[in-house]
């Protein structure tokens, strides 16, 4: 079927085939294919499982949807750094424990400290607990970044110890005590039915990114045109332009469809003063707050990557780190840098995994080094250095994070999905070299 | 032909620099012109590549002074070399192979927009438009420069020395990846900037070719100066005696 359609829709051209000339006029990643196809397999592979194995088909819903799209932004947030990370050359195993430690910190402060200077439940709590959340982190990793640029120590040596130091010290400042509750308006930005921007503002969410789709499009064309460049046909560009807004909207839809528990419903209903009718009242969740934190962060760290100079010298100092030193690049004061970052970024998923649990403990965000790490590398960023995306690692996260919601949904137990989770990873990078050798 | 009266563009003096206990350079004292070619010439290991790091800002001398216009400069790392308009062309290249060839001859000067943003287009059209000039050959602007051929490679790296306006230009090996063809591109070009005034250091480890491309050659052997000949006075085997026994001609013979 392929061939006919070949030689139909390519006149003129080449011999080659409709799907490779649609990858080329398009100008698609192709390795972006291929993860959305891992995902899709892996969305329909669990939605399948769980229908015929236990009756009930329970991955391919709007709750398990939005409650993955919760679950990723913890994971996704930090993997937008550990891109800068190992792009450089560096790793970063401290991940984990920065974040416990971080929360452990914004814990006491807002549960402990600040109640005693401003009062239980004054409105500045969340947002002076959220700048010491993100600035001790930033300090963790200054502080790792300068060990390893003018200590000399290598990146996996101060992260491990940093690994067991930050865990070490979460437990010490609390004694080990888990912190609640925490701050009402703080607790928000974790997710929940009231920390979700419901029906409306999730159209305007959608609006604008369809916006933003449209405009980068045709921002790009008038680029082309002003340098000369040769354009995508119009079919291609209406293509991705159709694409793009059809998944934004797809979101929207998505997110818009999983309404609140009735319990949750009536309480509100009693508060506000509403009376619930017969069937019920639908309210929507719309996209949940950490969701939003997580996509203006990709945001920025995409912007940071590829249109400052900053970025540009994370990846030449990947490429070629000597190469970047004889060009004036100050490589070392980068490597701190970067690492503050990668903490402060540790800091903020620290807000939203705390916010989301409610509380704080000294165990939050162990072993999530390595969905991290694994994020990012199965996003595409090599781990030999200079070669990595921001919404690779994101989409690197969603597809981590499916497989361990999947394995929890069909009921693997814990050993299983360790099992899972490490070979895929391994794996990942396996296919990832593959991918690299062919494509040269 | 070039006149020696004048304020001379670079004059090392005395330079040296020891790594572990080895002298590479060892007071080495030389002088360069605007408008001249002076060649570097040595066996591997001579101290030749080190002393013109110490001139890129890549090495810090242990003694010696750097002198420029008549002027005692300060040089401390790549980019105050830059700051003095002495541009280098490497060996290694030092080229960052994932980067396009824009980005590259960018590398740590590059173009902002006013909202600070890197401004691609702009430093695409530049490149498109030096490269016009030095390699009309030239298409891949938009691919990371490890798909380039050697010598693609190398006309991105010279780019990137002419295109910033260079007072003083050091090419170590700037043939050695080359083929016939290119190479006769280089040797044109070097001519091209000595007549807009540049003062080159070249290093090659072609005698021949130094000959016709140098004004003067300096003979370096275990880190020290054997001696600096204007081409005319010396032959070949003048230049090759110096290079292995490490002495000067004889002026009588």
């Amino acid at each position: 079927m392929s061939d006919q359609t070949s030689q139909k829709s390519a006149p003129g051209t080449s011999n080659e085939g409709f799907f490779a000339r649609f990858i080329r006029e398009t100008e698609i990643d192709t390795r972006l294919l291929g993860m959305l196809g891992a995902l899709a397999l892996i969305w329909v592979g669990f939605h399948v499982y769980g229908q015929l194995v236990n009756g009930f088909g329970a991955f391919l819903t709007p709750r398990n949807l939005w409650n993955l799209s919760v679950q990723t932004a913890s994971i996704g947030i930090m993997a937008t750094g550990m891109v800068l990370v190992i792009i450089t050359r560096h790793i970063d195993l401290s991940v984990g424990s920065v974040l416990g430690f971080c929360a452990i910190i914004m814990g006491v402060m807002q549960v402990n400290i600040l109640p005693q200077f401003l009062g239980l439940g004054h409105p500045l709590i969340w947002i002076i607990a959220i700048i010491i959340g993100v600035l001790c982190g930033g300090f963790i990793g200054a502080f790792h970044g300068a060990l390893i640029a003018y200590g000399k120590i290598p990146a996996f040596i101060v992260t491990l110890g940093g690994l067991l130091v930050w865990r070490g010290a979460a437990f010490l400042v609390a004694r080990g005590e888990t912190i609640s509750p925490v701050d009402e308006t703080f607790s928000l930005l974790g997710g929940g039915p009231y920390g979700a921007i419901g029906s409306t503002g999730s159209w305007i969410i959608g609006i604008l990114g369809c916006a933003a789709v449209l405009g980068l499009l045709i921002m790009g064309r008038r680029k082309r045109s002003v340098h000369d460049i040769r354009q995508r046909p119009v079919w291609a560009e209406g293509f991705l332009a159709l694409v793009g807004c059809g998944a934004v909207i797809g979101a929207v839809l998505l997110v818009n469809a999983y309404p609140w528990p009735r319990g949750i419903v009536r309480r509100y209903a009693e508060s506000e003063g509403i009376t619930v009718p017969e069937g019920g009242l639908f309210i929507s969740h719309g996209f949940a707050i950490p969701v939003l934190i997580l996509m203006a962060v990709a945001i920025f760290m995409t912007i940071l990557m590829s249109r400052t100079r900053f970025g540009r010298y994370v990846y030449a100092i990947g490429g070629n780190p000597e190469a970047a030193e004889l060009a004036g690049i100050n490589t070392r004061f980068m490597t701190v840098k970067i690492f503050a970052l990668m903490g402060a970024l540790t800091g903020l998923s620290a807000v939203v995994a705390s916010a989301r649990l409610g509380s704080a403990t000294n165990a939050l965000g162990t072993l999530d080094e390595l969905y991290v790490i694994a994020a990012a590398v199965i996003g595409g960023t090599s781990l030999a250095g200079g070669v990595g995306t921001i919404y690779g690692a994101v989409l690197g996260a969603l597809v981590m994070q499916s497989l361990q919601t999947g394995m929890v949904l069909i009921g693997f137990d814990a050993a299983i999905q360790q099992v899972v989770v490490g070979s895929v990873l391994v794996l990942a990078v396996y296919l990832d070299i593959l991918y690299r050798r062919n494509s040269k | 032909m070039t006149d020696q009266t004048q304020t001379p563009l670079v004059q090392l003096k005395d330079i040296s620099i020891s790594f572990g206990g080895i002298r590479a350079v060892d007071h080495v004292s030389l002088d360069l012109y605007p408008g001249e070619v002076v060649g570097l010439l040595g066996h591997n290991g001579a101290g030749k590549s080190t002393l013109i790091k110490i001139l890129s800002g890549a090495y810090q001398k242990d003694s010696g002074e750097i002198w420029i216009n008549g002027e005692k400069a300060d040089i401390q790392s790549p980019r105050d070399a830059r700051d003095y308009n002495i541009e280098t062309i490497y060996q290694t290249l030092a080229l960052a192979d994932n980067l396009d060839a824009a980005s590259n001859l960018f590398l740590g000067r590059e173009l902002v927009s006013a909202a600070g943003f890197v401004d691609d287009v702009k430093m695409e059209s530049e490149t498109a438009r030096i490269m016009a000039r030095l390699n009309p050959n030239f298409r891949k602007l938009k691919e990371p420069v490890s798909a380039l051929s050697g010598g693609q490679r190398q006309s991105v790296a010279i780019a990137r020395a002419v295109y910033f306006n260079a007072k003083i230009l050091i090419m170590d090996e700037p043939t050695a990846a080359l083929g016939v063809h290119e190479t006769q591109m280089v040797a044109e070009l070097i001519h091209e900037l000595k007549k807009q005034g540049l003062g080159i250091f070249l290093i090659s480890h072609d005698t021949r070719e130094m000959l016709e491309l140098c004004d003067r050659v300096s003979v370096m052997k275990n880190g020290q100066l054997v001696g600096t000949e204007r081409v005319g006075d010396v032959t070949e085997d003048d230049i090759l005696s110096m290079i292995i026994m490490g002495k000067k001609p004889e002026k009588a013979a």
